[in-house]
C-alpha cells in the first residue's frame, strides 16, 4: 500500500525539484537503406523513420499524462550515417542530413542523432566523407546531431582523425557564426562512444543494436540536491546513502516509462541511462548539487573528490533499480547548460584543466564549452587529444563537445538559448601543440585493452 | 498485490476553500471514477488532498482526465493532478 507521506514526497520531485524523464529516444537501424543511389537510400531513410517512428511523440505524450511525468524529449537515434551511405559513393553526404531533419520535422522530434562515423581504428573511404560533410550538414540542417568516435580502450587512438576533426569543429563554427556557432552544439567527438546512448548530441544506434529499439534518459539533479539538503553535515557514508536512495527512485520512474513506451510502441525496450543532466534552470544544476557537498564554489579543490563519488553513487543507485542500465549513465557537467556552471566560470573558479580533471570521474567528458573564435585547430585537436587519452586509458567514456565561437574571446559569452543554455567563453591554454598534432598516426591501445 | 489494477491517485495542493472536496467528487463521479480512499490535511497552510481512486468505470479517454482535472484545478485556484498507481509502486516499492 502507498502512504500519503510517499505521495507528497514524488509530488515534490516532479513539482519543485525539477525531476524528469529527459528523453524517450527510439534506436532505428537503417542498415536496410543502404542503395546504390543517394536518392533511393534518402527515401528509403525518410520512409523507414516516418514509419517505425510516427507514433513517438504522441506515446510520450500519453504516457506522461497517465503518470503525470513530465517528459521531456522525444528523440530518434540511428545508424551511424557512414555506413548507411557507404555503398551509394556519393562525395558529400549533405543530402543525408537534410533527410534525416525532414524525418524529425516530420515525426514532430525536436532532435535525431546519427549523423556519426566510428573511426576508432582508422577511415573507411564512407567515413570521410561523413567528417568533410558535417560542417555543411550541421549549417543547413535544424534537428541533426552529429558524433564521431575516435579513440577506444580496445584500439587506442586515431590521431589523424583526432587532427581532423580541429579542423571540421573550426569549420563547423565558422559556416554557423551568425548563430554563435551553434554547430558546434551539436557535435561531439568520443572515446568509447556507447552505442544505446539517448542523450544527444552524442546519441547513435550501434552496429550491435536491434532493429529498433527504446532508450530512455532520466534526469534529477535537483532531486538528490533535495535530498542531499536534509544530510547537511553528516558523514560521506550518509551523503553516498543517500544519493543511492534517491537515484534509485528515479531510475525506477525511468523504467516505468520505458516499459510502457516499449509495449504501446510495440518496440523493445533498450536500457536506462540514469544521467544526472542539468538544465539552465535554478534548481537543476549539476554545479549546485557538488557544491551542497559543503564546496563554495563549483570548480575548487574537492570537487573532483565530491564528482567521483555522486557519479559513482548515480550507478549504483540506479544498477540496483533497473537490470538494463545503459548508455553513459552517470553525472554530466556541461558548462552552457547549468546554472551553477556558468557561474563558477564567470567567476573564475572553474577553468578548462579543472574540468578536464573533473571528465576522469564523470560520465561524459568537456561538453558544451565555448572557446575563443581564434583558437588553433591544432589546439582544439590538442584538447581532444587529451580527452580521448583519459577514456581510452581509464576505460571510459569521454567526449568532447567545444564551440570556438567566431569573433568572441574571453570576458564574452554566447547565448544559444532554450537547453542549450548560454556559454562564457573560456580561456585556453595558447602554447602550441601543433608539431605533436601533425605526427598523425595511432596511439597503441593500452596494455590493459589485452583482457583475451 | 495486482499490479494490473487500474487504480490511481489524485493530488490536490492549494489554498483551502469551502467545496473543493465537493467540486472534485462531483468530476469525478461524472466521469465514473470511484474514490477508494480519501484523505486530507492541512500541511504548512497547504490543503493536501490524496484521493485513491478506480478507473475500471471510466467513461472518458485515460488520457483526458488529466486535462479535466487540471482545468477543474485552475477554476479553483489549486493543483490537481492525476497518476496512475503504478508510478508509486515502482518508485517506492522494491
Amino acid at each position: 500500500m502507498i502512504n500519503e507521506h510517499e505521495i507528497i514526497e514524488t509530488m515534490q520531485m516532479f513539482n519543485s525539484q525539477h525531476l524528469d524523464i529527459r528523453t524517450i529516444t527510439m534506436g532505428i537501424s537503417l542498415m536496410d537503406c543502404a542503395a546504390p543511389t543517394v536518392e533511393e537510400s534518402c527515401n528509403r531513410i525518410y520512409d523507414k523513420i516516418c514509419r517505425y517512428a510516427g507514433k513517438l511523440v504522441e506515446t510520450g505524450e500519453l504516457i506522461s499524462k497517465k503518470y503525470g511525468i513530465p517528459i521531456i524529449h522525444k528523440r530518434i537515434s540511428v545508424t551511424p550515417i557512414s555506413i548507411v551511405a557507404a555503398a551509394c559513393g556519393a562525395s558529400d553526404y549533405t543530402p543525408f542530413a537534410k533527410v534525416l531533419d525532414k524525418a524529425a520535422r516530420t515525426c514532430g522530434v525536436n532532435f535525431i542523432g546519427g549523423f556519426s562515423a566510428l573511426v576508432q581504428k582508422g577511415y573507411t573511404n564512407s567515413d570521410k566523407v561523413l567528417i568533410n560533410s558535417i560542417p555543411e550538414a550541421l549549417a543547413s540542417t535544424e534537428f541533426v546531431c552529429s558524433s564521431i568516435n575516435l579513440a577506444s580502450t580496445r584500439t587506442g587512438i586515431n590521431m589523424d582523425a583526432v587532427r581532423d576533426m580541429g579542423v571540421i569543429i573550426k569549420k563547423t563554427a565558422e559556416a554557423t557564426k551568425d548563430k554563435g556557432a551553434l554547430g558546434c552544439a551539436k557535435l561531439v567527438v568520443f572515446a568509447n562512444a556507447p552505442e544505446d546512448n539517448p542523450f544527444m548530441a552524442g546519441a547513435f544506434l550501434g552496429p550491435g543494436e536491434p532493429e529498433c529499439v527504446i532508450n530512455v534518459g532520466i534526469s534529477g539533479p535537483g532531486v538528490v540536491k533535495h535530498a542531499l539538503e536534509g544530510v547537511k553535515g553528516k558523514d560521506l557514508g550518509v551523503v553516498a546513502e543517500t544519493i543511492k536512495k534517491a537515484a534509485f527512485k528515479i531510475t525506477r520512474v525511468g523504467e516505468l516509462v520505458a516499459r510502457e513506451a516499449s509495449e504501446r510502441l510495440k518496440v523493445p525496450f533498450g536500457i536506462i541511462d540514469l544521467s544526472l543532466a542539468p538544465t539552465p534552470a535554478v534548481g537543476d544544476s549539476v554545479a549546485r548539487l557538488l557544491e551542497e557537498f559543503g564546496l563554495e564554489t563549483c570548480g575548487t579543490w574537492g570537487t573532483t573528490a565530491a564528482l567521483a563519488m555522486l557519479n559513482d553513487a548515480v550507478k549504483k543507485g540506479g544498477i540496483m533499480a533497473s537490470s538494463y542500465v545503459g548508455g553513459l549513465s552517470g553525472a554530466f557537467i556541461p558548462v552552457s547548460e547549468d546554472e551553477g556552471m556558468i557561474a563558477a566560470a564567470r567567476s573564475g573558479s572553474l577553468k578548462l584543466e579543472k574540468l578536464e580533471a573533473m571528465t576522469c570521474v564523470c560520465s561524459v567528458g568537456l561538453d558544451m564549452i565555448a572557446i575563443p573564435g581564434d583558437t588553433t585547430a591544432e589546439t582544439i585537436s590538442g584538447i581532444i587529444a587529451d580527452e580521448m587519452a583519459l577514456g581510452t586509458f581509464n576505460n571510459k567514456t569521454t567526449a568532447v563537445r567545444l564551440i570556438p565561437v567566431p569573433g568572441k574571446t574571453v570576458g564574452d559569452s554566447v547565448e544559444f538559448g532554450g537547453l542549450l543554455g548560454t556559454a562564457p567563453i573560456m580561456d585556453v591554454n595558447r602554447a602550441s601543440c601543433a608539431d605533436f598534432i601533425h605526427r598523425g598516426g595511432r596511439i597503441p591501445a593500452p596494455i590493459h585493452s589485452m583482457r583475451n | 498485490m495486482n499490479s494490473e489494477k487500474n487504480t490511481a491517485v489524485v493530488t490536490v495542493l492549494g489554498k483551502d476553500r469551502v467545496g473543493i472536496i465537493a467540486d472534485v467528487s462531483r468530476l469525478l463521479a461524472d466521469y465514473g471514477i470511484n474514490i477508494n480512499d480519501i484523505s486530507q490535511t492541512i500541511l504548512d497552510d497547504i490543503f493536501t488532498m490524496v484521493m485513491m481512486v478506480d478507473l475500471k468505470d471510466l467513461v472518458i479517454e485515460e488520457s483526458d482526465i488529466s486535462d479535466k482535472l487540471s482545468e477543474l484545478g485552475k477554476k479553483l485556484g489549486v493543483q490537481i493532478t492525476i497518476q496512475h498507481t503504478g508510478l508509486f509502486n515502482a518508485m517506492h516499492t522494491i
